[in-house]
């Protein structure tokens, strides 16, 4: 019965979304205010209906209805609580729910946060947004329904994959996918931009919210997933260039690309076409993205199994929005005309320069992604572009990113010169230096890590750079106080954001000095490594909730003091028929201790002991990134509808 | 104020639609491709096509009956021949072991190696399910399949009169890929 | 159907034999070849996982391939030598770094390519807004003059 309501229920969303699209679209188009404002409850009932068909999933799974096929392929009863829900997500037809839901979400968003938004453009996001609906309902509806039933019904699930059953892999599709389908919200403002034909400074201010939203959530997302490889796949490695890591990068690049010139458009009413361009093309990476791992062209481990059919439907929807998209770009972007002008040498200047490099970045990511599939239809070769490949193009893109964000900030708008602006990054430059000889110093001579140290220290003393400038710090100090109160909270989202990518520079560079070893070693053998010797107690079986294990006992100790005891253990699911190896971490400020546990042979065992330095800062670093963003989210300056209420109401009383 | 835009900025604006439009061209290709078997982003094709069988000594398989196998026996054939790469324990391999004998009867010679295999557990396999192989060897370390750019088991590879590899097949040979590769090959280097 | 499972039981392999630790028996004994082994080793495909080196998995036929470096290594044989074992057995394929010709030259030179049309955008972009009608900075006279102005105003 549940599983009916929720079938329902996504139907329901469906009609609504299409009455939704027509509603906003007409009422624009005919300045109608009645329905305008028809759209605010429409939503409202889009995401109620997506909301209870997402809740009855997540019963069917909470009360394991093995008579639903999703349920039977993904879930067992078995499994703990919290796996049995986020199991409702793991799989296609669920994430599918997960990602219409996240649309219906921003949809009644956009609804309570833009009650500033004139009504003509708030009707034609709305309209947008359900559009873009309609295709995914539809899509779930034709192809991919959570809700078939199985009958007669299985004695219990099937889907009891240990390796799924982790906190860290259970929140990284729900944060990421508020990421992609956040983007669906700046890709809408673009489109009713180019509909009404006219972009304004008040556009650019309208729109930064939600891609900083977006962007931060993306951030989250991509480095919950690496942290979880981390610390999951027994190797140390974060970051593969895998097809699907980078399809989550490239909307990554786009949106950091947008709401950098979504504040040229906001201050300086220049970049208006690029704007909107990108806001298109920040959502159509991310459609990008849900292709290529749902419909069967890449071999990835992280693909879902999938055939071609659910492929096709996908790439009609992209072709229908991104193609919609950049038709309708072609045929009103050119109604747009800047106004606003500026020196190639300014604040504004330095803003197209981070775009482009942002830009020639996404360019590599996806030329390297798509090339295998490229060449092997076209020219019928096999290649593969792997990780050497892109650490080696990206690099030339990034340095100069890096050198340039912590100058860009310290030019004026509209024309700047260069020489003051380095004269007073005189201190900044030290510390890029001093990181580096401090980093051959401890390290010896390893020329990248101390680059990356260079570049870290760089950052960080620039964002710092950044505010004292702004608090005029050194030149006029008594007043600073007073300005740094005064200083709207933008600025120091901005300041932080930098700086929390210096801090995960500084992870990667220390990721760089890792040192590793393999040994085997009988109770009572101890092992060394950077400093810490590591004595085997004993190997003892444990058992678990659905495992038993082998577990390993490593007291780790420098210069006989004892620090900590490692237990990393090899876990066996009798049920799922399968064995994983948990690592075990010992995350201090400075580095992560890590052991492994192989296979035990003649009394010991095989282990591999690693030592990572600094590598929590990498997604510390992330976490800071999303931090400043946040902190820019909550300017007064973002929420315009609070500055319009309090006149109304002081109008009121008056 | 609206500007008529020149023909440089048009296309300019028009460059994304048509950059999309052809990926998306492409991608269609690739998911027909998929399911007419004509696209594969998991196969590989061998780089020894066109070249000599590289050269191995494979011991024989000790009570099979049959002679080993070494690189010297693959030139100057009388016809084209298939090498098949095996193993007990993998599954696929057992999958395609009644074509593999089909084709024997079929008066096709086909050369086996036993891959990281026990010469008894490979012994028990041919004991029990049949023995296509004119001759077999045994590779037990693997190396040999290195030699010759293996990855998986079963692959099989066709040998034309001359020695060179013509053609390799990774995965269970099916009765459709005899009949529209096999057979086919077989009579062009006949 | 069957495609499916078999996907997906492979992908289930793939990620579990990734939690088996190596044998440390295959390491060489001096640490500055084990090293260049390794680095060798990061630009080899493992043929069998989905876009991971031989270095970062544990999959059967990477362990082969690491021992196979680790040998020609500690004969001494170069790394060009080595790589070109391995492409000629494999092809291009099992380098992660794909080999520099005509038909991958769009994919190297794609960040100069990327520039390239960014900066050309740009510029077309300036000049068609007319950017060059930014004030220019003001001669020595025209700033005593505005002094004077100033001075004036108070």
């Amino acid at each position: 019965m549940i599983a009916e309501l929720g079938h329902f229920a996504l139907a329901l969303a469906l009609a609504l979304s299409i009455a939704q699209s027509f509603v906003g679209l007409l009422g624009a188009r005919w300045a109608d205010a009645r329905l305008m404002g028809a759209t605010g409850p429409l939503a409202a009932g889009i995401l109620i209906a997506t909301g209870g068909a997402f809740a009855c999933l997540i019963w069917s799974f909470v009360t394991n209805d093995t008579t639903v096929a999703n349920v039977v392929m993904n879930s067992h009863s078995a499994k703990p609580l919290l796996y049995k829900v986020s199991g409702s997500w793991g799989s296609h037809e669920g994430s599918m729910v997960l990602w219409v839901l996240i649309l219906a979400l921003c949809g009644g968003a956009v609804a309570a946060f833009g009650q500033g938004l004139p009504s003509v453009l708030h009707a034609r996001v709305q309209a947008v947004l359900a559009l873009v609906g309609v295709g995914f309902l539809a899509f779930i509806l034709a192809t991919s329904n959570p809700f078939d039933r199985v009958w007669p019904p299985a004695p219990d699930g099937q889907g009891l994959n240990p390796i799924l059953q982790d906190p860290g892999l259970a929140f990284h599709p729900p944060l990421l996918y508020l990421g992609y389908v956040g983007f669906a919200v700046t890709f809408a403002f673009a489109v009713a931009a180019l509909l009404e034909g006219r972009v304004d400074a008040a556009w650019g201010r309208w729109v930064r919210p939600w891609a900083l939203a977006a962007w931060s959530f993306l951030t989250l997302g991509i480095a919950l997933g690496s942290w979880w490889a981390y610390y999951e796949l027994g190797w140390g490695g974060y970051w593969f260039w895998d097809p699907v890591e980078n399809a989550s990068l490239l909307p990554w690049l786009a949106g950091c690309a947008l709401l950098h010139s979504a504040v040229v458009v906001e201050k300086r009413d220049a970049l208006k076409t690029w704007t909107v361009f990108l806001a298109l093309l920040a959502f159509g990476l991310s459609l990008l993205g849900t292709f290529l791992v749902r419909s069967g062209v890449l071999t990835s481990v992280h693909a879902f199994a999938n055939d071609p059919a659910r492929g096709v439907f996908i790439l009609g929807l992209l072709g229908c929005y991104i193609g919609g998209g950049f038709a309708l770009f072609a045929w009103r972007a050119a109604a747009m005309v800047p106004t606003g002008i500026f020196a190639p040498l300014s604040r504004e200047g330095a803003l197209v320069l981070n775009n482009l490099l942002l830009c020639s970045l996404a360019a590599v990511v996806l030329a390297g992604t798509l090339y295998p599939m490229f060449a092997d239809l076209l020219l019928g070769e096999k290649i593969s572009v792997g990780a050497p490949f892109f650490n080696t193009a990206t690099l030339p893109l990034v340095v100069p990113l890096v050198l340039a964000m912590a100058v860009g900030p310290l030019l004026p708008w509209k024309r700047a010169t260069l020489w003051p602006a380095l004269l007073r990054l005189w201190w900044v430059a030290l510390a890029g230096v001093g990181g580096y000889f401090g980093c051959l110093a401890i390290a010896g001579a390893r020329l990248g890590p101390a680059l990356g140290f260079a570049a870290a220290c760089w950052l960080i003393a620039g964002a710092g750079a950044d505010i004292s400038d702004r608090l005029a710090l050194f030149s006029r100090p008594r007043a600073a106080w007073a300005r740094a109160k005064g200083l709207p909270r933008a600025a120091w989202g901005a300041a932080i954001a930098h700086a929390g990518l210096g801090v995960m520079i500084l992870g990667l560079a220390g990721m760089g000095l890792a040192t590793d070893r393999l040994v085997v070693l009988h109770p009572g053998e101890s092992a060394e490594l950077a400093g810490n010797t590591y004595t085997l107690r004993r190997i003892e079986d444990v058992n678990g909730a659905n495992f038993t294990a082998r577990q390993a006992i490593i007291e780790v100790s420098r210069q006989g003091q004892p620090r900590v005891v490692l237990a990393p253990q090899k876990r066996n699911f009798p049920l799922a028929r399968m064995t994983t190896s948990e690592a075990a971490i010992h995350t201090t400020w400075l580095a992560d201790l890590y052991a492994v546990l192989g296979e035990e042979r003649e009394g010991g065992a095989v282990l591999r002991l690693h030592h990572n330095p600094l590598a929590p800062w990498i997604w510390l670093g992330a976490a800071i990134m999303a931090l400043g963003s946040a902190l820019s989210l909550s300017d007064r300056r973002m929420r315009i509808s609070a500055p319009v209420r309090k006149l109304a109401k002081e109008a009121v009383r008056a | 104020m609206s500007v008529s835009p020149g023909p440089r900025r048009r296309i300019l604006l028009f460059a994304p639609l048509g950059i999309a439009a052809a990926a998306g061209a492409g991608f269609l290709v690739m998911l027909r491709g998929l399911s007419s078997g004509a696209y594969n982003p998991k196969g590989v094709p061998s780089a020894l096509l066109g070249k000599p069988v590289p050269e191995f000594d494979l011991a024989a398989l000790a009570g099979a009956d049959r002679p080993g196998l070494t690189a010297a026996m693959l030139r100057d054939l009388d016809q084209p021949l298939l090498v098949n790469f095996f193993a007990s324990w993998c599954v696929p391999c057992l999958i395609e072991h009644p074509q593999l004998m089909r084709l024997a009867t079929d008066g096709v010679p086909i050369m086996g190696i036993a891959y990281k295999d026990k010469p008894t557990e490979a012994l028990g396999f041919l004991r029990k399910h049949g023995t296509p192989y004119q001759r077999i060897g045994v590779d037990l370390p693997g190396r040999v399949g290195i030699e010759w750019g293996l990855y998986g088991v079963p692959e099989t590879y066709l040998i034309d009169r001359h020695g060179l590899i013509r053609w390799r097949y990774a995965g269970p040979l099916t009765e459709d890929v005899v009949k529209a590769d096999v057979a086919p090959l077989l009579r062009r280097y006949a | 159907m069957w495609r499916c499972i078999l996907l997906l039981s492979l992908l289930l392999l793939a990620t579990t034999a990734k939690a088996a630790v190596s044998d440390p028996a295959d390491m060489l004994r001096d640490q500055a070849q084990e090293e260049r082994a390794r680095v060798l080793g990061r630009e080899l495909r493992c043929m069998v996982c989905q876009n991971q080196s031989i270095e970062d998995s544990d999959a059967d036929l990477a362990r082969d391939l690491r021992r196979i470096v680790r040998e020609q290594v500690a004969t001494g044989r170069t790394d060009r030598e080595i790589m070109g074992y391995l492409h000629d057995r494999y092809g291009d394929f099992v380098l992660l770094r794909p080999p520099v010709r005509l038909t991958t030259l769009a994919l190297w030179a794609m960040p100069v390519i990327a520039l390239g049309l960014g900066a050309t955008l740009i510029m077309v972009a300036r000049r068609r807004s007319g950017a060059a009608s930014i004030l220019p900075p003001l001669s020595a006279a025209e700033r005593a003059r505005l002094v004077e102005l100033e001075q004036d105003a108070q």
